[in-house]
């Protein structure tokens, strides 16, 4: 059976988290994988942290069960990685950790795979508003690979208006640039 | 056509394609969802059906009970409390002879109150009449609405389609959605037959007062019916295996080792993971299997009881709990096994009010039926 990779996603309530996994796990979709996306199932209200579970493979996902070791953490809000301990939880052993930042050292992540995007500031100059999930997305597949930039902008386009896919679209873009020059630089390890 | 969309959104689709004529229903998480698309698709003119907005879930349930006795296809969907302030209801439309199909979005029941999935609304509408299925993925969800109706319509016993809230009805994944033309070709447009419904050529009076005379004699009568309507719905099922090319007409689905030792009895979305244990348990040489039931009521003793056959032991996952006694469905599973097996078989309560469920629990679970002690053990 080959192994599922497993994504895990960190926000706090109106940033998106839910519909990030839910992005992604259709984009996966349309390269021809299976996949999933299920919220950790919190009470729904702004602000409170929430989090989001995907799994991707190539063959069908029977599992139910939320994350508990990743391969991938995706990080929202850095202020949560101090103030919620399941932030980290699976962090030494994940193959890369994304986080929306522009702070360089994290030296509370034992885990040197670790990626930052400065995704509100992306989302603020493409969409004029803080709505980080499409830029988030966008780092995560130029860095994970486990998802097509094309078959991410297809699930965008789908899920908004036209005017709305439109820059969250050139906000994903420019999250997966800033990504992918950051990968040649630091020469990141086991991705 | 196969789709990567949430689990509710794909039972709203199916249920369009059912083409039913009312739809009545009062939102309540996990089930929301599926009647807000539904909602929507009539809004925007794609529903051909009534859709009533109701003050209650008691409501709902007397709206598809009218709708249904006065010949029409009928759905609601509801969870939890909701579920239960419709049990009254439910067991009106059982008795009255109604074809009825609601979605139980399953879910824990207050107090203290929980939002989460269990299966503790379900289990407490086992006694009321409704033939009662089981979902293990999205796919079988939808497949198992459309199968529904065809047996609720033949055989005038209503029936409750259960998915887990939350771990499907929030959940994304592939789903392949059948055509209209491939619905409407297995469930054509219900005409109930003159004398069942209520019409004005034919006069006719449902739901009558019973004395002891007659009350017990119609009670025997529908209990007969439900414990026979096993043949009928596996043979729909597998009719909707030929025409659809999913699913099978097993009501216990068997899963595993040849000759297991240990079976563990599920029901629902945790199948999927014991499925993923058992393999790991499989791979390290262990004799485990898995019996799903896909049919809660009628019960399906005979297969159920064929499935264990020679196990050492049977560990029964409930995800409710009959409380002074023990898991639900571990009960029935020892009545079935009555002086047929010589299993032991233990109750495992999981999963209660959002627990989440692990592989590692599985495991667990399969080490600790083959101790000694018998009694209820809550699996953290």
């Amino acid at each position: 059976m080959e192994k599922i990779q497993e994504i895990r996603l960190h926000g706090r309530g109106g940033q998106g988290t839910v519909t990030a996994a839910e992005l992604i796990a259709v984009a996966a979709f349309y390269d021809g994988k299976f996949s999933q996306a299920f919220p950790s199932f919190g009470v729904e209200r702004r602000g409170a942290p929430v989090s989001a579970f995907c799994r991707i493979s190539g063959e069908k996902i029977r599992l139910r069960a939320q994350i508990y070791q990743p391969d991938f953490i995706i990080i929202q809000d850095a202020g949560l990685i101090t103030t919620d301990p399941s932030v980290l939880q699976g962090a030494e052993k994940c193959r890369g950790i994304l986080i929306n930042s522009e702070k360089k050292d994290w030296p509370e992540i034992k885990n040197k795979n670790v990626i930052t995007v400065p995704a509100t500031k992306i989302a603020l100059e493409k969409i004029g508003k803080p709505f980080i999930n499409t830029a988030l997305i966008g780092a995560f597949t130029a860095m994970s690979k486990l998802a097509t930039l094309g078959s991410l902008r297809r699930a965008v386009e789908e899920r908004f208006p036209p005017e709305v896919a439109a820059s969250n679209i050139a906000a994903m873009q420019a999250a997966y640039d800033c990504v992918e020059v950051k990968i040649k630089e630091y020469k990141f390890s086991s991705i | 056509m196969n789709k990567c969309i949430e689990g509710s959104h794909a039972v709203a689709e199916t249920i369009n394609l059912c083409r039913p004529k009312v739809i009545a229903a009062y939102p309540i998480t996990p089930q929301t969802h599926i009647v807000e698309d539904l909602a929507k698709m009539k809004a925007n003119g794609d529903g051909g059906y009534e859709f009533v907005r109701c003050e209650s879930e008691f409501a709902a349930a007397s709206i598809i009970l009218g709708a249904s006795a006065s010949g029409v296809r009928v759905y609601s969907a509801s969870s939890s409390q909701g579920l239960l302030l419709m049990t009254e209801v439910l067991f009106t439309i059982a008795g009255m002879r109604l074809p009825a199909v609601l979605t139980c979005a399953n879910r824990a029941i207050s107090a203290p109150i929980n939002i989460w999935n269990d299966q503790q609304d379900a289990m407490t509408l086992r006694d009321s009449g409704w033939i009662m299925l089981f979902a293990e993925d999205n796919q079988e969800a939808v497949d198992l609405h459309i199968v529904a109706y065809k047996i609720t319509e033949a055989l005038r016993i209503p029936v409750m389609v259960n998915m887990d809230g939350f771990v499907l009805t929030h959940t994304f994944e592939p789903v392949d959605i059948p055509e209209q033309k491939e619905v409407d070709a297995f469930l054509p447009e219900y005409s109930p037959e003159q004398g069942q419904f209520l019409d004005i050529n034919m006069p006719v009076s449902l739901g009558c007062f019973a004395t002891p005379a007659d009350y017990m004699n119609i009670r025997e009568e529908l209990a007969i019916d439900i414990e026979a309507s096993k043949k009928f719905i596996k043979t729909q099922l597998g009719n909707y295996k030929k025409a659809f090319g999913r699913g099978g007409n097993a009501l216990v689905e068997y899963y595993g080792a040849k000759n297991p030792d240990v079976i563990i009895v599920a029901m629902g979305s945790v199948v999927g993971t014991i499925k993923d244990a058992a393999d790991e348990l499989m791979e390290k040489k262990k004799n485990v299997g898995l019996a799903k039931i896909k049919c809660l009521r009628p019960f399906p003793k005979e297969e159920l009881v064929k499935v264990l056959g020679k196990t050492k032991f049977a560990a029964v996952l409930d995800k409710s709990i009959s409380l002074g006694q023990e898991g639900i469905l571990a009960t029935e599973v020892k009545a079935a096994a009555q002086n047929k097996l010589s299993a032991k078989i233990q109750s495992f309560v999981v999963g209660l009010g959002g627990r989440d469920i692990t592989k590692d629990s599985i495991k667990e679970i399969f080490q600790h039926v083959q101790k000694r002690d018998s009694g209820l053990s809550f699996v953290e």
